[in-house]
Parts: C-alpha cells; sequence; structure tokens
C-alpha cells in the first residue's frame, strides 16, 4: 500500500507548525498519521476508539510544539504523544471480559513433557525480518492475539512499558500482567510457527 | 524439572528474575533437552520480532483515511 510522502527537512517543518502553517500541519497529519492510527490501533483494539486517540494525540501535539526539543526526532516525539492518549483511553474505558488463549498455548503429556516437537526455523530472527512480507505477518498475528492479551504484549515488549506500569493502565495486579505477557508470547510464537518453520526439518 | 514447569518458568528465565536455584534447575534441563531449547529460543525470538515489525519509525502503515485527516485538520489548535 503506497505510504505518505517522507518529511526531508524536519527542522523546518517545525519552524512553519510553530507558525502556523496550515500546509505544514497538513503535511504532518498525512506523513505520520497512518503510523499512529497503526500505533492506536494495536494498543486499544477497536478502530474507533483508535482514530479518537489519533485525533487526541495530534490535538495534544499541535499544543504542546513548544515543548518539541529540535534533537528528538518528530516521528518519536508524535508516537510517544499517541501511545500515551492511547494509554489514557484504556484507563477510561470499560474493561471487556477475558478471551480465552488456551488454544494457542502448548500442550502437555501426562509425564510433563511438550506433545510438540519444536521444528527449528529457517533463519535468524534479523534475517527473517528483513523481508517486509514477514513484519507484515507479524504484524498481523499480533492483531490477531485475543485483546486483553494483544494490549499486555504491545505495552511490554513494543512500547517498552514496564510490567508495574502496564499493570496499573490496565488495572490488572502485577503476577497477572506477568502470566498475561507470558501467554501472549507463547500464542504469537503458536501463530507465527506454521510461517517460520524450516522445510527440511 | 519438567518441560512443564521450564514452560512456565521462561518469562521470568529470559527477564533475568529467576532465583538462583530454579535457574540452576532451569539451565540443566535446557542443556539436554532439545526440544525445551527450541522452544526457548523461538520465545525470544517472537519477543524480537514483534519489536522489530511495529518499529515506530516504519513507514510501511497505510495512510490514515482522508475523512480522518480532516477531521483532525478540522479540530486543531488555532493561534
Amino acid at each position: 500500500m503506497a505510504s505518505a510522502a517522507p518529511v526531508d527537512d524536519e527542522a523546518t517543518l517545525v519552524a512553519q507548525l510553530r507558525a502556523g502553517d496550515e500546509a505544514a500541519y497538513e503535511q504532518v497529519v498525512r506523513a505520520y498519521g497512518g503510523r499512529l492510527l497503526a500505533v492506536a490501533r494495536r494498543i486499544v483494539g477497536s478502530e474507533e476508539d483508535a482514530r479518537d486517540v489519533v485525533q487526541d494525540a495530534f490535538m495534544n501535539a499541535f499544543r504542546s510544539l513548544d515543548r518539541f526539543e529540535g534533537n528528538a526526532k518528530l516521528s518519536t516525539w508524535l508516537h510517544r504523544i499517541a501511545v500515551n492518549a492511547a494509554l489514557m483511553k484504556l484507563r477510561t474505558r470499560k474493561r471487556k471480559p477475558e478471551q480465552s488463549i488456551e488454544t494457542l498455548l502448548p500442550g502437555f503429556l501426562d509425564d510433563g513433557h511438550h506433545e510438540e516437537r519444536f521444528k527449528s526455523w529457517e533463519e535468524p530472527v534479523d534475517k527473517m525480518m528483513e523481508r517486509a512480507e514477514n513484519r507484515e505477518l507479524v504484524r498481523k498475528q499480533i492483531d490477531a492475539l485475543p485483546e486483553g492479551y494483544r494490549t499486555v504484549l504491545v505495552l511490554r515488549d513494543i512500547e517498552g512499558l514496564d510490567t508495574e506500569e502496564t499493570a496499573n493502565v490496565l488495572g490488572l495486579t502485577v503476577n497477572a500482567t506477568k502470566i498475561r505477557l507470558h501467554r501472549a508470547r507463547q500464542a504469537l510464537r503458536t501463530l507465527l510457527a506454521p510461517h517460520f518453520r524450516s522445510a527440511e526439518s | 524439572m519438567k518441560c512443564r514447569e521450564l514452560a512456565e518458568f521462561l518469562n521470568d528465565y529470559v527477564s533475568g528474575e529467576l532465583a538462583h536455584e530454579t535457574r540452576t534447575h532451569f539451565e540443566f534441563h535446557i542443556s539436554k533437552c532439545k526440544n525445551c531449547h527450541e522452544y526457548m529460543v523461538q520465545y525470544q525470538v517472537v519477543i524480537k520480532a514483534g519489536k522489530i515489525a511495529c518499529d515506530e519509525l516504519s513507514d510501511e502503515m497505510p495512510p490514515m483515511p482522508e475523512e480522518l485527516i480532516k477531521a483532525v485538520l478540522a479540530s486543531r489548535p488555532k493561534n
């Protein structure tokens, strides 16, 4: 799919934004909106909430332009604002009932051994992730995780929040958050395995 | 330690939070059990793959829908 035109000169763009230049606002929204919407969707799940989050994020960003420091990247700064807006959304919304993840967890025999013999994956992770179709696949499978698990995985492993922060935002105990993260990673492994295992092993 | 227990401890192991004694049992098991070793490798790959796939600087995401762009622009604070 086509992506928005990249921004070549951030410093000039920021100066134009600060001066209230309307074309600059539009350029920023077009250039970064798509990825902020993707981040918001990944955290809050629903399309409607994600759109609210993006609106809030841009509003907050445009209001606090004077707090943007020139040595940061505009994309990183906007990303952080969008994550915060998404967290705010999670805090204020009613919690949904937990979905089951059992079928995506590893099974064990009575003697405690794994039911499955794990076939090795074809390439080292860096090599695998050089390919756009694999990056797309991983994003898709993250989105396919049951809601409460996806959110924990995204906040901890992707956005880098610590366990306490994540627990706090989601209204979970620290222990429940750890368990969910562990299950989410295991489930994601199960979802990715058929695509990543090497043909000959 | 059985494979089942090892799988439960993976999270704490990869984050370095496993108590010394449990860690010793964990590492002993994994040095002998190829299947658990493979499982742990894949568990770690998954963590890294997620990070790379969702890199905030990636420009692989589809653009924002036009009506949302318009809504954002319409609600921007005016100086």
